[in-house]
C-alpha cells in the first residue's frame, strides 16, 4: 500500500439548530434565568418549530449530523473526487479537512503542507491593483512573499492580464478577475490541494487550461481532493472518487463505479417531474419544477426517439438579478455529460439585463432523434456568472425506441449519443455505361 | 468498499502526521504557526494602509485634525472651564499627549472587536491563524499614531524655541517604543477577549463603544494623576491604562512619574487580560465560523 498522506476515522460534525448561539446577552440571560427557575426555556421553543418543519433522518432532535462517522484515506499523490448531492455533507467535510471548522468527534491526520481552494479570489479587495492582490491572495493562501515573488511572472502570464496588472482590479472585466484569482491559486505549491468546484469558472477556454494545470500539477507527485458537481470533469481527472450521501461516505473506490452508485441512488429514481415547496428554501432564485414534457405536453418519463420533447423549468426570483441564465446539462448513466445547454448563452447581450423578481417558466425544446436511446438525467441550474443560485438535480427520463427500426433491421443500438438524421447530400457525378465505362 | 480502512489500532501512530485534526475546545493560540505567517500580517497591513489612502482625498490629514480638535475641545472645556490641573505641562501639548495614546488604545481595542464578523467572508473559506488580523489591525494603528507623534514633537519643538524653560525630555526616544508595545499588547489582549465574546453575544459591539469612552473618564487623560485624591489610587491600580499615558508625558516632558507599584500592578492587569484574551479567542476560533 502507497503511503497515507491524508486519514480520516470517524468523523462527525454536529450542528446544533437555534439553542446553541442565541445571539444576544439578553436572551442568554433570560434562559438561564428560566433554568434556573426550572421553566422552559423562553428561547428553546423557536427553535423547536424550525426544526420539525425540515425534519429529516440526520435531525436528532435539534442536532444536524452534517458529518457522520466518515473514514477514508488518501494515498500519496492520488487524485480524488468527492461527489454528492446538495447537502451531503461534502463542503462540510472539505471544511473540516481545512480547518475552517472543527469536528464534533474523529480524528484527521494529514501529512505534508495543505492548502485548500474553497474559492477563488478569497481576499481580493476591489481597490487593490492586481499586483497588490496577487501578493496578498498569495499570502493569505499560505504562500510566502519570496515564494509569490519568484512565481510572479509565471502567474500573469497564465491569467493572460498583460500590463492590466497595476489597474486596481475594480476595473476588471469580470473574466480577468477571475482568471487572477484562479491563477494564484493554480500556482499554490501545496502536497495536498482541496479543491472546491472553482472550475466552475471563466469561459471554456480558461476552463480547458485550468484542468490541464490540475492535471500537469497531479504529475508533480501532488495530492489532490477535488469536490465537484460536474461528473465529467470528476471522471476526466478524478481516478478514484468518494460518494457522500447524508453525511455518510457511501461509496468508495473507482468512479466510474462511484459515479454510477451515484446514478442508482433511490433519489435518483426515475422520476420526471422534480418539484419543492418554494418556502422551503432559501435563496435569491430557487428552481421550483422541472418537468420532461413528450411531445403532447404531458408529463413523461419516457418519450420516444423519433419525437420532441421539451423540459419545463419554473422558477422563482426573490429579487432582480442580472447576468442570470438558466443551465442544463443532459448526463449519460456513467456521468458523461452530451449536452450542456443554456438560456441565455454567455455572448448574448440580453443576459446582461436586470430580470425583476418574480415567477418564471422557460421551456427548452429537444428535436426528435437528438438523444439516442438510454437512459438520461438532468441537471438544472440558476447562475450568473459567479455564483450557482439553486440546482435541481435527480431528474431522470428514458428515450425508447418508438418506431422499432433497430429491431426491423435486426441491428444493435447505434453506438453513439445522438442518433438525430443530419442532413445528407448524394448526386450523381459520373455514370456507367452499357460498356462499363464511366464518363 | 471501505474495507481498505484500518481498524483503529493501527491509527494511533499519531505522531508522525503534520497536522492533526480533532475536536477541541481551543487551548493556547500557536504562535510560530502566526510567526510563519507574518508575510500575512505585512500583507494585511498593506492593504489596509493603501486603501485608506486610495479611499479618501485627505487621508493622513484627518489623523492631525481630529486629535487638534479633540485636544483643543479639552483644554477649552477641562483646562479654561472645569479648571482642571495639568501638572505644570501646556495643555495643548498635556491634552494631546494624552489624545493620541488614547485614541491608539481604542483603535486596537475596537478595530478588534469585531474581528469575527467583519472577516467572516475570508475566515470561512481559507484557513490561516487567526491572531493575524488583530495583529495587523494593532499595525495599522501605528501610523496614525506615528502621524501624531510627529505633530506633537513638532508643536513642542516650537514651544521650547518660543519658551526655552519648557522641559522636553529626551527619554521618549527609549521610552516611547516601549509604551506602544505595551498599548499593543493591552490593545489586542482587551480586544480579543470582547471579539470572543461578540461570537456569543452580538449586542455585545453596541457596547464597545461606549465602554471605551467611559474607560478614558477613568484614565488619566484629561486630568493629571497627581490630581487624584489618595482614597480612589485603588482604581488606578487596575486600570492598566494609567502607566502608558503617564509614562508617556514623563517620558516627553517631565510631567511626575508614577510610584513603581502602580506600573507593576497595571503590568500585570496587562498580562492578565492578554492571556484571558489569547485563550478566549482560540477558543472562539474553534468553532466561530460555525455560529457567525
Amino acid at each position: 500500500m502507497n503511503d497515507i498522506v491524508i486519514r480520516a476515522e470517524h468523523v462527525s460534525k454536529l450542528y446544533r439548530l437555534g439553542v446553541i448561539n442565541h445571539g444576544t446577552l439578553y436572551r442568554d440571560l433570560q434562559s438561564w434565568w428560566a433554568k434556573w427557575r426550572n421553566l422552559p426555556d423562553p428561547n428553546i421553543s423557536v427553535s423547536d418549530h424550525t426544526s420539525a418543519r425540515g425534519a429529516r433522518s440526520r435531525l436528532k432532535g435539534d442536532i444536524f449530523h452534517a458529518l457522520d462517522d466518515v473514514s477514508f484515506e488518501v494515498g500519496h499523490g492520488e487524485i480524488v473526487g468527492i461527489i454528492g448531492r446538495n447537502g451531503a455533507g461534502k463542503s462540510t467535510l472539505l471544511k473540516v479537512m481545512s480547518r475552517i471548522t472543527m469536528p464534533n468527534s474523529g480524528f484527521i491526520g494529514i501529512r505534508g503542507r495543505i492548502a485548500s481552494l474553497l474559492e477563488v479570489g478569497t481576499g481580493f479587495h476591489p481597490e487593490l491593483t492586481g499586483r497588490e492582490n496577487v501578493y496578498l491572495n498569495g499570502a493569505i493562501l499560505g504562500m510566502s512573499r519570496a515564494e509569490v515573488r519568484s512565481k510572479f511572472d509565471e502567474i500573469v502570464e497564465f491569467a493572460e492580464i498583460g500590463e492590466f496588472i497595476d489597474t486596481p482590479v475594480k476595473r476588471y472585466s469580470s473574466g480577468m478577475y477571475v482568471r487572477l484569482a484562479f491563477s494564484v491559486a493554480a500556482h499554490l505549491e501545496p502536497e495536498i490541494l482541496l479543491v472546491d468546484e472553482v472550475l466552475a469558472v471563466g469561459d471554456v477556454n480558461f476552463q480547458n487550461k485550468c484542468m490541464g494545470r490540475m492535471q500537469e500539477v497531479t504529475k508533480a507527485g501532488r495530492t489532490i481532493i477535488f469536490v465537484s458537481h460536474n461528473m465529467t470533469a470528476i471522471s476526466s481527472i478524478c481516478p478514484k472518487s468518494i460518494l457522500m450521501a447524508d453525511g455518510k461516505v457511501a461509496a468508495m473506490g473507482d468512479t466510474a463505479d462511484v459515479i454510477k452508485a451515484y446514478l442508482d441512488r433511490p433519489e435518483f429514481g426515475g422520476t420526471a417531474i422534480y418539484s419543492v415547496n418554494p418556502e422551503d428554501v432559501d435563496g435569491k432564485a430557487v428552481i421550483c419544477r422541472v418537468a420532461v414534457l413528450n411531445e403532447k405536453d404531458e408529463l413523461s418519463g419516457t418519450v420516444e426517439l423519433s419525437k420532441g420533447f421539451s423540459v419545463e423549468i419554473e422558477y422563482e426570483l426573490r429579487e432582480p438579478l442580472s447576468g442570470l441564465s438558466v443551465g442544463m446539462q443532459i448526463m449519460m448513466e456513467d456521468g458523461y455529460t452530451p449536452l450542456v445547454s443554456l438560456s441565455d448563452p454567455e455572448l448574448d447581450l440580453g443576459r446582461l439585463d436586470t430580470r425583476p423578481a418574480g415567477y418564471y417558466r422557460a421551456r427548452v425544446k429537444f428535436p426528435g432523434c437528438l438523444l439516442n436511446t438510454g437512459t438520461f438525467y438532468v441537471r438544472l441550474g440558476i447562475s450568473s456568472r459567479f455564483s450557482i443560485y439553486s440546482v435541481a438535480e435527480g431528474i431522470r427520463f428514458d428515450v425508447e425506441d418508438n418506431v422499432g427500426i433497430i429491431q426491423m433491421l435486426g441491428q444493435q443500438r447505434k453506438p453513439s449519443i445522438s442518433a438525430i438524421q443530419l442532413p445528407w447530400a448524394v448526386e450523381k457525378v459520373f455514370l456507367r455505361d452499357s460498356e462499363g465505362v464511366l464518363k | 468498499m471501505t474495507e481498505q480502512l484500518k481498524g483503529p489500532a493501527s491509527a494511533r501512530e499519531d505522531d508522525d502526521w503534520d497536522i492533526v485534526i480533532r475536536p477541541s475546545k481551543g487551548n493556547t493560540p500557536d504562535l510560530g504557526l502566526v510567526w510563519q505567517y507574518r508575510d500575512l500580517v505585512w500583507m494585511f497591513f498593506k492593504r489596509d494602509f493603501t486603501t485608506f489612502y486610495k479611499q479618501t482625498i485627505l487621508g493622513p490629514v484627518w489623523y492631525i485634525i481630529q486629535p487638534s480638535l479633540t485636544a483643543m475641545t479639552y483644554y477649552v472645556v477641562f483646562g479654561k472651564i472645569a479648571n482642571l490641573s495639568t501638572d505644570g505641562l501646556p495643555p495643548f501639548l498635556f491634552y494631546m499627549s494624552g489624545t493620541i495614546i488614547w485614541s491608539y488604545f481604542s483603535a486596537c481595542l475596537t478595530n478588534n472587536s469585531e474581528v469575527f464578523s467583519k472577516n467572516a467572508n475570508l475566515f470561512g473559506k481559507v484557513y490561516f491563524p487567526r491572531l493575524v488580523v488583530p495583529l495587523s489591525v494593532a499595525m495599522s494603528g501605528l501610523v496614525a499614531f506615528a502621524i501624531q507623534f510627529l505633530l506633537l514633537l513638532t508643536v513642542s519643538i516650537g514651544l521650547k524655541i518660543a519658551n526655552p524653560d519648557l522641559a522636553v525630555s529626551y527619554w521618549f526616544l527609549f521610552l516611547t517604543p516601549l509604551v506602544l508595545l505595551y498599548i499593543a499588547v493591552l490593545g489586542i489582549g482587551a480586544g480579543l477577549v470582547v471579539s470572543a465574546l461578540t461570537v456569543r453575544f452580538r449586542d455585545l459591539v453596541y457596547a464597545v463603544g461606549f465602554m471605551t469612552q467611559l474607560w478614558m473618564y477613568g484614565t488619566p487623560i484629561v486630568y493629571p494623576f497627581s490630581q487624584i485624591p489618595e482614597r480612589y489610587h485603588w482604581f488606578y491600580y487596575i486600570n492598566p491604562m494609567t502607566t502608558p499615558v503617564q509614562t508617556f508625558r514623563w517620558a516627553l516632558f517631565d510631567a511626575p512619574a508614577l510610584p513603581v507599584g502602580l506600573c507593576l500592578a497595571n503590568l500585570a492587569v496587562t498580562v492578565a487580560i492578554t492571556l484571558c484574551g489569547l485563550a478566549l479567542f482560540s477558543r472562539a476560533e474553534a468553532n466561530a465560523m460555525d455560529t457567525v
